[in-house]
């Protein structure tokens, strides 16, 4: 009888860590993690409160703007506008706060300027039958165009303190300190991450990326799934850009250049497939974290900054190959 | 021994086994193959004929018994050694590159180099490719020129290209796995000339396929292969459809059972008056009844799949109506004929039907999530519920409906794409091609789950390019000839010689 109880829960555990190792995240969790204890033991700074909310912190509009971006991904297609995007939001929210527009209203015009290139993405693929790249490629750069057109190349400064406060301010949780950005990402990872595993829209998006053609001709109208997907992934941007804009207290028209990288590499470091039909919100949160992690870990391990870019990339790289090696053995 | 007309095998294989994790894939099979013969290789999917294939052409190495070649015992080497070996394989799949000319495929891998300078930095001597590609061609009697682009060719025509491909001036057994599968009559013919060619010059054939009236037209010999064992083989002249049947499903299929009488009522369920796209569909008019399963055959190109597509509103229509239960409706998409209850089941289960790397719940429940939610909202556990109803209903093959569609065999995947718009309870269920490159067993399922849904009062279209099933399961068949109807037939007036005439239009 015991013998028997013992076995079933062995069996038990033993079908949990099956589960575990079966995760997708479950090669990158593990990177993560062994960097996390390396630069533990080999640095004094890093496992400290205030680091860890400080490396979350920064990287909370990156994993903010992915989890728009990896809908796109998800479901087959690319977005490439998403930095321009952040940056358009950012300033469109600061212009309006400068014009004495009241505070609501003017993240309200960030977040409408945000969609709206998505909006535009999305059509741009579904109706103009544009190559999501292209498409992409092309309202990057006339978002970025719009910023300096905006501004005439001049920074935004001295914004309010009711702005900066969603930026720079912390909420006090089981006595600590968590960066308010870092609150509403993980607010964000659950409602999306909800979406995606139980909408019927959620269904649709992987279904997209899995099989456009076999997608089409279930009944579902996936020109509508492509404006969906890229109007989301524009709003999403645009709270990512509007939040950075919030903590930096000023909008510049370069800020966010080349996001949309950083964006598209933490979704595939984090397991989402480049001919879509794959990927999840936990392997954004990781893939981000994984990239913020090792920026921090070279300046306390007293790296020249020069550096970073070659580092981030090595790692981009033995990250995915592992996970392909990964992969092939499971099939 | 069976052969007699040459004394010595070109290749020979002797109590060779392979297995795979599970299974014994091949358990000690002697086979060999002569000079100027066709041998056709059947049995059920999973019978271990594509392994056997793959260990001739050097793709899996076996794990015990001997292989000669030309009498001498061979190690194995690979794929390219077989190559030099003389063995060529053609692929059920082709592998040409889509916008490269002809005789650019042809000599893929193999590029012959201009004599001196030139050659040794590379440059291609493509007048030689050019007039080598267009003596292969002319032997097989094609009409194109070795400049064309491969994707302005037709199937069959691309066929050809891929078996020029595949010969080599040392190729002396060619191995045909299904090749006839996505070909029209017309063009089985032209295929059917060819190997009497290759084998007029002494090569030896391999043909595997599904359709065993084309095992009695082409091959000399028959292989049959069941679980991985040897079950028989015997000369083709000496061979029953029926007794073959049997032997390579292990059980006595009773084919006059499979449709015993009409399910068709009277009242017309759906109507098309006057389809009309472009070239490909002209003035298509005709009716389905309830529980009528109504045939539609033709050649390749005839406008079959086209007047799928249409009623399913996946091409759009020059002009022409669709009436369901007597309303005109206005179908414009296939989420509009999704709505008015039209189901279709695919040509191509791979590349239109399924998500196969998604799970069986997820296939099975896309076309009706929207009324398997409440507010968008999913509940897992009711599409959990439906796809398990289905699994048992249908007796598809599966470990659980969280399997990857992938992993299934070719008969249960086609059970998945019939499962999804049965679930979505259709008025009018379209087959395409239904049967299409699976095995013998799972199509009397299929014939039978078709009886079942035909007592429902379900309005069947069925679309095939296998006579002998047209003619079983319909009750009328309508014959298409270049985007026009030739011909419907009832049951009773119907027999293969009209229906090819009308096909071609010569009635």
């Amino acid at each position: 009888m015991t013998i028997k109880e013992n076995k079933s829960i062995k069996n038990q555990y033993l079908g949990v860590f099956q589960q575990i190792i079966k995760t997708q995240e479950i090669g990158v969790i593990t990177i993560l993690l062994a960097m996390g204890i390396f630069l533990t033991f080999m640095t004094k700074n890093f496992l400290t409160s205030t680091n860890i909310f400080n490396v979350l912190r920064q990287f909370s509009w990156i994993a903010i703007t992915g989890f728009g971006a990896i809908l796109v991904i998800i479901s087959g297609g690319i977005d490439l506008s998403v930095g321009s995007i952040m940056s358009l939001a950012g300033l469109t929210t600061a212009i309006s706060l400068k014009a004495n527009i009241d505070l609501w209203p003017s993240i309200l015009a960030g977040l409408a300027a945000g969609t709206c290139v998505g909006l535009l993405n999305g059509f741009l693929v579904s109706k103009a039958k544009l190559p999501a790249f292209i498409a992409t490629i092309g309202t990057m750069s006339v978002a970025r165009g719009l910023c300096y057109g905006l501004t005439n190349g001049f920074t935004i400064q001295g914004l309010p303190e009711a702005f900066t406060f969603f930026g720079r301010s912390d909420f006090s949780l089981f006595g600590l300190n968590i960066p308010l950005p870092v609150i509403i990402m993980f607010v964000l990872a659950g409602i999306v991450s909800l979406f995606l595993s139980r909408t019927v829209w959620g269904y649709w998006i992987y279904a997209h990326g899995g099989n456009e053609q076999a997608t089409l001709l279930s009944g579902v109208n996936t020109g509508r799934i492509k404006i969906l997907v890229y109007s989301l992934s524009g709003f999403m941007a645009a709270i990512g850009g509007i939040l950075m804009t919030s903590r930096l207290g000023a909008a510049t028209p370069v800020a966010a250049l080349g996001y949309e990288l950083d964006v598209v590499a933490a979704i595939f470091i984090g397991g989402a497939s480049t001919s879509g039909g794959e990927g999840s919100i936990l392997g954004v949160l990781i893939g981000a974290a994984i990239m913020q992690v090792l920026r921090n870990g070279l300046v306390l391990l007293g790296f020249p900054a020069y550096w970073q870019s070659a580092a981030i990339g090595v790692v981009i790289i033995v990250a995915l190959s592992l996970d392909q090696y990964r992969k092939q053995r499971q099939h | 021994m069976l052969i007699n007309q040459n004394s010595k095998p070109i290749i020979q294989l002797k109590k060779i086994s392979k297995s795979f994790p599970g299974v014994q894939a091949l358990n000690e099979i002697d086979f060999e193959v002569f000079g100027g013969e066709v041998v056709a290789l059947v049995g059920e999917n999973g019978a271990g004929k594509s392994t056997l294939m793959k260990i001739i052409s050097g793709v899996y190495e076996p794990d015990a018994g001997e292989f000669f070649v030309d009498g001498n015992k061979i190690e194995h080497g690979g794929v390219k050694k077989a190559q030099d070996r003389g063995i060529s394989i053609i692929y059920q799949e082709f592998t040409l590159a889509p916008n490269q000319t002809v005789s650019a495929n042809i000599f893929l891998g193999k590029e012959p180099f201009l004599k001196g300078l030139l050659g040794k930095i590379g440059i291609v001597d493509s007048k030689y490719m050019y007039q080598k590609s267009k003596e292969l061609l002319n032997q097989f009697g094609a009409h194109f020129s070795p400049n064309t682009i491969i994707r302005n060719l037709s199937v069959a025509n691309q066929q050809m290209v891929e078996i020029a491909k595949s010969l080599s001036s040392k190729s002396k057994i060619v191995i045909m796995d299904e090749p006839t599968s996505s070909l029209g009559k017309e063009e089985v013919n032209v295929l059917f000339e060819i190997i009497r060619t290759l084998k007029s010059k002494g090569m030896g054939i391999i043909f595997i396929t599904h359709r065993l009236e084309e095992v009695f037209e082409i091959s000399d010999r028959i292989f049959v292969l069941r679980d991985g064992l040897f079950v028989k083989q015997m000369m083709t002249s000496e061979a029953m459809t029926d007794n073959l049947i049997s032997l390579m499903v292990g059980r006595k299929l009773d084919r006059t059972s499979l449709k015993t009488k009409s399910h068709a009522t009277n009242e017309i369920i759906l109507e098309a008056r006057n389809l009309s796209r472009g070239k490909v569909l002209k003035n298509v008019s005709f009716n389905v009844k309830k529980g009528e399963i109504f045939g539609i055959c033709g050649l390749v190109g005839a406008g079959r799949t086209e007047t799928a597509r249409a009623l399913f509103g996946a091409d759009g229509l020059d002009y022409g109506d669709i009436l369901i239960e007597g309303k005109k409706v206005k179908i414009g998409t296939p989420n509009d004929a999704v709505v008015e209850g039209i189901a279709l089941v695919p040509e191509n289960r791979q590349s239109q039907g399924l998500i196969s790397k998604q799970s069986i719940v997820r296939n099975i429940s896309l076309p009706s999530l929207n009324n398997l939610s409440r507010k968008k909202i999913v509940n897992q556990n009711t599409l959990n519920k439906i796809a398990n109803n289905y699994i048992k209903l249908l007796n598809i093959k599966a470990q659980s409906h969280n399997q990857k569609v992938l992993f299934l065999s070719g008969g249960n995947q086609q059970k998945v794409v019939i499962a999804k718009w049965l679930a979505s309870n259709p008025k009018i269920l379209i087959l395409d091609e239904p049967t299409r490159g699976i095995d013998v067993g799972a199509k009397a399922e299929i014939y039978s789950i078709m009886n079942d849904l035909a007592t429902q009062g379900i309005g069947i279209i069925m679309i095939s390019s296998e006579m002998p099933e047209i003619l079983m399961m319909s009750d009328r068949i309508m014959v298409m000839c270049e985007g026009k109807i030739t011909g419907i037939l009832t049951k009773e007036e119907a027999t293969q010689d009209k229906i090819m005439a009308y096909a071609c239009g010569q009635a």
